[in-house]
């Protein structure tokens, strides 16, 4: 590797190949999360999700042999999820926040006993492409390494915002989520739309699980996921339930993410762990900053039990 | 564990066996076997620190007469307290390995005082005169394998950068960071070593991104001082970078960029202080050892790794395997120009003060704070 | 509304005991997929939970933290908030205390433990008491923001114990210095359990009280029912929530404290052992109600007691914990739904 020095403007790009890469499973647990939470529930069991996901994509990796199926499993197993936490909150008088706690801790314990021998092994990942053939500037190209995941979900996000908007099914999903009554009164079963909801929600925090297993860090351990998938649904809220918004939360918390190690490794150490905390003081700022006391939040689904 | 499986059965179906006396026959059970109790901090499985300490039980398994019992994930509060005291109370264990520092102070010095017809081997502590004499501290210097490690990182390099992704830094970890760097600069008098710190013992992704901001720095070989270092062995060869090995011997997941590693070596001591115990000898209540003694081990070179690194580094194993070799001699700079042992000073490894290590010496880029 | 909760008392303890025995039932089927004996699971359950004194001893030592912690959620909830972020508040009491201590190194033990309450208490509460103030100035939502405080808590811990308030002779676990031998509160007399039980059980009992038998526990559940009548109805629902944050964090901090003055002796990073998220379960599965907190602590501490003892006679990971926490509260949520299907007037469906 040539070395190329180009001092610090190596900590934004840094950055920003940190927030490629560190922000897909946000991404994905997000759009998920969004997609539940505009049909009125709130499934705050993603987090075990991912790692059911993250387990799942590396066990099948590593038996078949292909990544991909290992993708396809983790959203299956996902949607399993999904479809468990729907149908209990589909139940009278079942609080659904606590479900999705009780959902988190059973996802990860299955992922944790299920996982134990996946541990040493070493399963096929998925491949990257490689976008920085333009440049020699070992940096640029390191940044230019795209996974075909987080093109997905960059395909993604403008796609769920036009089926949200415009789509049949967007409109019954929203309606699900803004009253009840009204849906129920255009005779639909609103217990079926959330299940759907929370199913595809589901998916796709299985494969953002399979992210973190399959391409980065890429391997399955029981330290994976560091409460990216809780993170990921305040992410939600934060973004205002808007899948694009959802995808600049995600690469702005992804980019604050690699803060830290970048700036360590043009030699700032001092007050590591705070800056390890970034991601969470900006999202904190942020909030303070945009949110107003006079109204209540913009966006929300009036069915959603967490902000009402 | 046929006589285990037996007694137990008796216990479940005669009477209404769910009492309080179903705790006395298996103990009276198991009082034939000396029972030996391991606790870790983190999963068995975490192809890392915990599992060289599993390792090391495993080969207890093998010994007639020894029953292990072992416990993971026991986080460092009270949780400690009352498993080890399960483990005497329920399972009649005379024999403690409580294996994380945390472990140390207060918690296995206050069971240790409780219970002092018992023996606890606590891994990583710094035992002294007030402690318990039931009590001991083991450790390896490992920092002699880091050395090692260094040297032959230190001639494999070509850009002379070096990158070591470390947890915290503290005393354990800053001696394993300037080893290796020392040991580079033998191979490589050029050569720097770039440190960042991930905060905690187990962050995949906050190890995986120190890994790539290494590599964006030129970095092109790197090592780790983490709980399972599987993460950075796999981004790193992926990135084309070659490594350095942790706690087990990873070469299987890197075979092309595992040059070698530090290694553990529990499975060898762990008999060895059992049957001291059985044979009614005391451990010394406060025990080291590197390779010489057997403690730690050096992961086998990489098959890249070049004749020269092999022979300067197989020279000074000889020497630290002969005893008398100083890795810490004076004069010594830290990386702020501050001299840290005096000229003509040399820090045998069994010195206390390498135990309170504070610096990272000249070469090594970043801060201890 | 008394005459209902009175009705409804005998629901309220069988059909949670159904839901747990079934878990177990669904759990013992689990473990027998793995070629485990179901009987051997919950002979050894018993046995390490509550089979001995000792396993009492350690079931209620494992419970302590819990019913404190699991208040930080229980009384937010009385106003209809969701709070996650009892763990910040636990560190930031910790700290608080233990710096209090380290400032008064020659105070009588008595007053250093009385200061440690109260900067504990008062350290934890501001924190919540911050996440409460957001929702209220700011229309920041709680739940999202107590989750950031607890990241944010334990950076500033981390930052803290191996930065300016590291004790030099802390090598390879960086802490702060000790408290002292002296200032530690010790076990309650005969046992090996800590002083945080008894007060844990007390700060439960009086957030009973302060909820169903004050005035200002009546405003807070109207509040909590519908804001939007409380403040027709002239409830100041500010003050409200902030002075319920406070007490939240307090119970949380005085966790906190109890965990430095009780069994580590110093802050360092052990104390983020996650007390504070399980809390969050105790206070969704006790409903809320204060006093079911105490029992369901000291299941959940009996299922951790047990754990130990699954993975030394039957070679069960460690996750098998979290697996059994996971069915049981499935299925206890699960069971909410009977509620009200054995009275005379089922409400309809929503």
């Amino acid at each position: 590797m040539p070395d190329v020095s180009i001092g610090l403007w190596a900590i934004p790009l840094a950055v920003l190949g940190g927030a490629i890469r560190v922000s897909t499973p946000f991404l994905f647990v997000s759009l998920g999360e969004c997609i539940t939470e505009r049909s009125g529930r709130i499934n705050l069991g993603l987090e075990g999700t991912l790692v059911m996901g993250a387990m799942c994509a590396y066990g099948t990796s590593f038996l078949t042999g292909s990544p991909w199926l290992g993708v396809l499993a983790a959203g299956v197993a996902g949607s399993l999820l999904g479809a468990l936490h729907a149908s209990i909150c589909g139940l009278p008088r079942v609080n659904d926040i606590a479900v999705g706690i009780a959902l988190m801790l059973l996802g990860t314990g299955l992922a944790f006993f299920l996982g134990k021998p996946l541990i040493e092994p070493s399963a096929p990942i998925l491949p990257s492409i490689n976008f920085g053939f333009w440049t020699d500037i070992p940096q640029l190209r390191d940044v230019m390494q795209i996974n075909v995941l987080f093109l997905i979900g960059i395909a993604l996000a403008p796609a769920l915002v036009w089926a949200l908007k415009t789509t049949r099914w967007g409109l019954i999903l929203r309606t699900a989520g803004e009253s009840a009554d009204a849906a129920r009164a255009m005779g639909y079963s609103v217990n079926a739309i959330r299940l759907r909801a929370t199913m595809t929600g589901g998916f796709l925090s299985g494969i953002g699980g399979s992210f973190l297993s399959l391409v980065y860090p890429g391997s399955w351990n029981e330290g994976l996921s560091s409460g990216q998938g809780i993170t990921a649904v305040a992410l939600v809220i934060f973004a205002r339930w808007n899948p694009m918004m959802c995808f600049w939360a995600s690469l702005l918390f992804g980019g604050a993410a690699a803060l830290g190690p970048a700036l360590q490794s043009v030699g700032v150490s001092q007050g590591y762990h705070l800056f390890n905390a970034a991601p969470y003081i900006l999202t904190l700022l942020i909030m303070i900053i945009t949110c107003s006391p006079k109204r209540s939040l913009v966006g929300a689904p009036a069915e959603l039990s967490i902000t009402r | 564990m046929p006589l285990d499986q037996v007694s137990r059965r008796r216990v479940l179906q005669g009477t209404a066996a769910l009492t309080l006396a179903g705790t006395l026959p298996l103990q009276r059970a198991f009082a034939k076997d000396t029972v030996v109790g391991f606790i870790y901090v983190g999963s068995r499985d975490d192809y890392g620190y915990n599992q060289a300490h599993a390792v090391g039980a495993a080969a207890l398994k093998k010994l007639p007469e020894i029953k292990v019992i072992e416990e993971e994930k026991v986080p460092e509060t009270d949780a400690v307290e009352k498993t080890m005291e399960s483990m005497i109370n329920l399972d009649g264990a005379t024999l403690l390995f409580p294996t994380s520092f945390g472990y140390y102070s207060p918690h296995m010095v206050k069971l240790a005082n409780k219970y002092p017809k018992l023996r606890f081997e606590h891994c990583g502590g710094l035992w002294g005169d007030k402690d318990p004499k039931n009590a001991g501290s083991y450790f390896g210097y490992i920092d002699e394998a880091q050395y090692i490690s260094g040297i032959v990182a230190g001639h494999m390099t070509k850009s002379g950068k070096l990158g070591f992704v470390a947890a915290k830094p503290i005393p354990q970890v800053l001696r394993n960071i300037n080893a290796f760097a020392m040991g580079a600069r033998l191979g490589n008098p050029k050569a720097t070593l770039q440190v960042i710190f991930t905060g905690d013992w187990s962050m995949p992704v906050k190890e995986a991104e120190a890994t790539n901001s290494l590599i964006a720095q030129g970095v092109d070989v790197l090592t780790c001082h983490v709980d399972g270092p599987k993460t950075v062995v796999e981004n790193a060869s992926r990135r084309g970078a070659m490594v350095c090995g942790y706690h087990v011997n990873q070469a299987t997941l890197a075979p092309n960029a595992y040059l070698t590693g530090a290694e553990w070596n529990w499975e060898e001591l762990y008999p060895r202080f059992v049957k001291m115990v059985v044979a009614g000898e005391s451990i010394p209540n406060f025990y080291r050892g590197g390779l010489k003694e057997g403690l730690v081990k050096v992961s086998p070179y990489g098959r890249m790794v070049s004749e020269a690194a092999r022979k300067q580094a197989d020279d000074v194993k000889a020497k630290l395997m002969a005893g008398g070799y100083a890795i810490f001699q004076g004069p010594l700079v830290d990386n702020k120009g501050k001299t840290v042992i005096a000229s003509g000073t040399a820090r045998g490894q069994t010195d206390p003060e390498l135990e309170k290590m504070d610096y990272l010496v000249e070469g090594v880029i970043g801060a201890t704070s | 509304m008394a005459l209902e909760r009175f009705s409804g008392a005998a629901e309220y303890v069988l059909i949670p005991t159904l839901a747990v025995a079934l878990s177990l039932f669904l759990f013992g089927i689990f473990v027998a997929l793995f070629g485990k004996n179901p009987l051997d699971l919950y002979f050894y359950m018993y046995q390490g939970a509550f089979g001995s004194w000792f396993s009492w001893q350690n079931t209620l030592t494992r419970a302590a933290p819990l019913i404190l912690t699991a208040l930080c959620t229980a009384l937010p909830a009385q106003l209809g908030m969701v709070i996650i972020g009892g763990e910040g508040a636990l560190l930031v009491g910790a700290l608080s205390a233990t710096a209090a201590a380290l400032v008064m190194p020659a105070a009588p033990p008595v007053l250093v433990q009385i200061t440690m309450a109260i900067a504990g208490m008062a350290g934890g509460g501001l924190w919540i008491a911050l996440a409460g103030s957001l929702r209220h100035y700011r229309g920041v939502n709680e739940t999202i923001s107590s989750l950031l405080l607890v990241s944010i808590a334990l950076a500033v811990l981390n930052h803290l114990v191996e930065g300016p308030m590291r004790d030099p002779t802390s090598l390879n676990k960086p802490s702060t210095a000790a408290i002292g031998a002296a200032n530690m509160i010790g076990s309650i007399p005969g046992t090996d359990i800590h002083w945080g039980l008894i007060f844990g059980i007390v700060a439960a009992i009086l957030a009973y009280i302060l909820i169903y038998h004050t005035v200002f526990g009546f405003a807070a559940r109207i509040a909590g029912g519908n804001i939007r009548a409380a403040k027709i109805v002239g409830l100041p629902v500010g003050r409200l929530i902030l002075i319920t944050c406070f007490l939240a964090g307090a119970a949380a901090g005085l966790a906190g404290m109890v965990e430095v003055a009780a069994v580590q002796g110093r802050t360092n990073a052990n104390l983020a052992v996650g007390y504070g998220f399980t809390g969050i379960l105790v206070a969704f599965l006790a409903r809320h109600n204060p006093l079911a907190i105490i029992p369901v602590a000291i299941l959940l501490g009996g299922i951790g007691a047990s754990g130990g003892l699954l993975q030394r006679r039957l070679g069960l990971p460690d996750a098998s914990v979290l697996v059994l926490q996971g069915i049981i509260f499935v299925t206890v949520l699960a069971s909410d739904s009977l509620y009200g299907r054995f009275r005379f007037s089922a409400r309809k469906e929503t």
